[in-house]
């Protein structure tokens, strides 16, 4: 943790050299910030192993509580559906957003600014008015809520989450190599399946990647659109918060950031690969 | 010819962009313009929706309301409830700006592998459920919960203070939830600085807060206002965070809507205030971007 210790110049009658990188009070700033930010996490992850059924005291270190939870039906369909809605929403919505991705990154055109508006639009927009929104349309058109709702709701705010890294890829990619490639003939599906995809992988992978934790994490609109067949993980979580705290809950809990963590890790991985 | 090309260029662009614009104006700007008609209509006595009969009932209840007499008084508890999460989306963006500033500057002075580290680890708690974040402030903040019982084991109280379901945990909530979103922003902003204008500054006899003031605060001004904003507007609509830590008393304009479509059965109702609260996001995020595009025009 040490900070770095830069002289401005030689100036041997300084009485201690000027630290020029540091400002006072920022470090200890830092390290509440980040104790801030992971102490509940960790308290929460820690009080998933404790024995104790009133949840506040330690009294021992046992696995038993992930037991309960494997072995509850609810849960475990709870998990099922969510992974199944994540899954097929980001697949669709990364799909829709790698082709979407692809045209806009090519030439300049009339509209392109109004294109991004609209791909931004679920990020700006409050979650909770894109709910009760969403839950009126479906309603007024006499759709039966269950998988299939939650599945489109949920790919449209995945959209813009696949479409971020995918575009940032493309932008850092060298626009020559294209090119070269159609100069040793290649037409433009063998210059897209040789040369830009390959390079485009990381990117969809990353999108994929973080619009399915988006969908898997994803409480508010879920609640609103979700029948009672497709309650989702956080849904299921909810409704046993609302009933009281419990052992339960906690490891549910601290499994869902298990799998958030190992999910932006691997996004993080991606992004690093080589450009 | 080449005409014939472009307009095939023209094609495949509107056939490759069509399907994510499609999908997003079908399932989510054609809702929003639902939401706004229902806003408009009028409500039966059982609760539903008169489809066909227009009416601005559902806006005027949010200042107003139909007294038995017939007449029509103010009615502040709404507007009180919209000050209440414009004043909690103040004090949160406030408080994420006093951390979160400091943060992002001890952050742009790390090594490079060490920064990279730490940008992971403000990363995370992002894309962790925010749901599962805001139950562990419950384990934390009840009564039987580890703050009372570290109060009380420093003897500070000998009774539990309650902490949570009020507005004091709403506001630790919405702090924990949005805090990664100002660092980031601020960050990116002094990562760009030059670090030799503050050397320079130093060599003109700058004292360090004169440095901080005079040189890195106006260059770091883009990412805190884009931190501020990114704080403010998902505060501002926050749903989560009041529900799990807020009481009954500290609605916010979030719960608010929901109780429309759930219990209180006001479809109409619920959507004039949930379009209101788009319009307010809609006009910050518009201010925004007009005065970004302004700024990018000038010369640096």
């Amino acid at each position: 943790m040490s900070v770095r210790q830069d002289v401005t110049k030689p100036n041997k009658t300084a009485k201690r050299k000027f630290r020029l990188r540091y400002f006072p009070g920022i470090s200890p700033t830092a390290f509440l910030f980040f104790a801030f930010l992971y102490l509940p996490i960790g308290i929460l992850v820690a009080l998933s192993f404790n024995e104790n059924v009133t949840v506040t005291v330690w009294t021992g270190f046992t696995f038993d509580w992930y037991g309960v939870v494997l072995g509850n039906p609810d849960i475990v369909r709870a998990a099922k559906n969510s992974l199944v809605i994540a899954a097929a929403a980001s697949l669709a919505a990364t799909m829709v957003a790698t082709i979407a991705a692809l045209a806009m990154s090519r030439a300049r055109f009339r509209g392109q600014d109004g294109v991004n508006a609209v791909i931004a639009l679920p990020l700006i927009v409050p979650e909770i008015v894109t709910a009760v929104a969403t839950l009126l349309f479906f309603a007024t058109l006499g759709f039966q809520l269950g998988h299939f709702t939650v599945i489109l709701a949920h790919g449209v705010f995945c959209i813009p989450f696949a479409y971020l890294p995918i575009r940032a890829r493309l932008a850092d990619m060298d626009p020559f190599l294209a090119q070269a490639a159609a100069d040793l003939y290649a037409n433009e599906w063998q210059t897209f399946l040789r040369v830009t995809l390959p390079l485009l992988w990381p990117g969809i992978l990353s999108g994929l990647v973080l619009s399915f934790i988006v969908s898997l994490d994803d409480f508010v609109i879920t609640f609103f659109v979700s029948g009672a067949g497709s309650t989702t993980l956080p849904v299921y979580i909810y409704g046993m918060v609302r009933m009281g705290i419990t052992p339960e809950v906690n490891a549910v809990s601290s499994f869902m950031i298990l799998i958030s963590v190992i999910f932006v890790t691997l996004s993080f991985i991606l992004a690093k690969q080589r450009r | 010819m080449r005409l014939s090309l472009h307009r095939r260029d023209r094609i495949n662009r509107a056939v490759m962009i069509g399907p994510a614009v499609l999908v997003i104006g079908i399932f989510m700007i054609l809702p929003l313009g639902l939401m706004g008609y229902v806003s408009v209509l009028a409500r039966g006595t059982y609760g539903q929706v008169l489809w066909g009969e227009f009416s601005g009932i559902a806006y005027m209840n949010i200042l107003f309301e139909h007294r038995l007499d017939g007449s029509f008084g103010v009615n502040l508890d709404y507007a009180t409830i919209f000050l209440r999460s414009f004043w909690l989306a103040l004090t949160t963006m406030v408080i994420a700006l006093a951390v979160g500033f400091p943060t992002a500057l001890y952050m742009s002075l790390q090594p490079e592998r060490y920064r990279n580290l730490l940008i992971f680890m403000v990363t995370i708690p992002f894309w962790t459920n925010l749901l599962v974040r805001n139950y562990a402030w419950i384990l934390l903040l009840r009564d039987t919960g580890l703050v009372n019982h570290g109060l009380q084991w420093l003897g500070l109280t000998s009774e539990p203070i309650t902490l949570l379901y009020t507005d004091f945990s709403v506001a630790v909530g919405l702090t924990y939830s949005f805090l990664p979103f100002m660092v980031l922003p601020i960050y990116a902003s002094l990562e760009k600085i030059d670090f030799r204008l503050v050397e320079a500054a130093y060599d003109l006899y700058a004292s360090r807060l004169q440095a901080l003031r005079r040189v890195l605060l106006p260059l770091a001004l883009p990412g805190i206002i884009s931190g501020s904003l990114l704080v403010f507007v998902p505060c501002l609509g926050s749903y989560v965070t009041p529900a799990l830590l807020g009481g009954s008393k500290s609605l916010l304009i979030g719960n608010l809507i929901q109780l429309q479509f759930g219990a209180a059965r006001n479809w109409p109702f619920g959507s004039a205030l949930a379009f209101v609260l788009l319009a307010i996001v809609l006009l910050t995020m518009t201010v925004y971007l007009l005065r970004q595009r302004r700024g990018k025009g000038r010369p640096a």
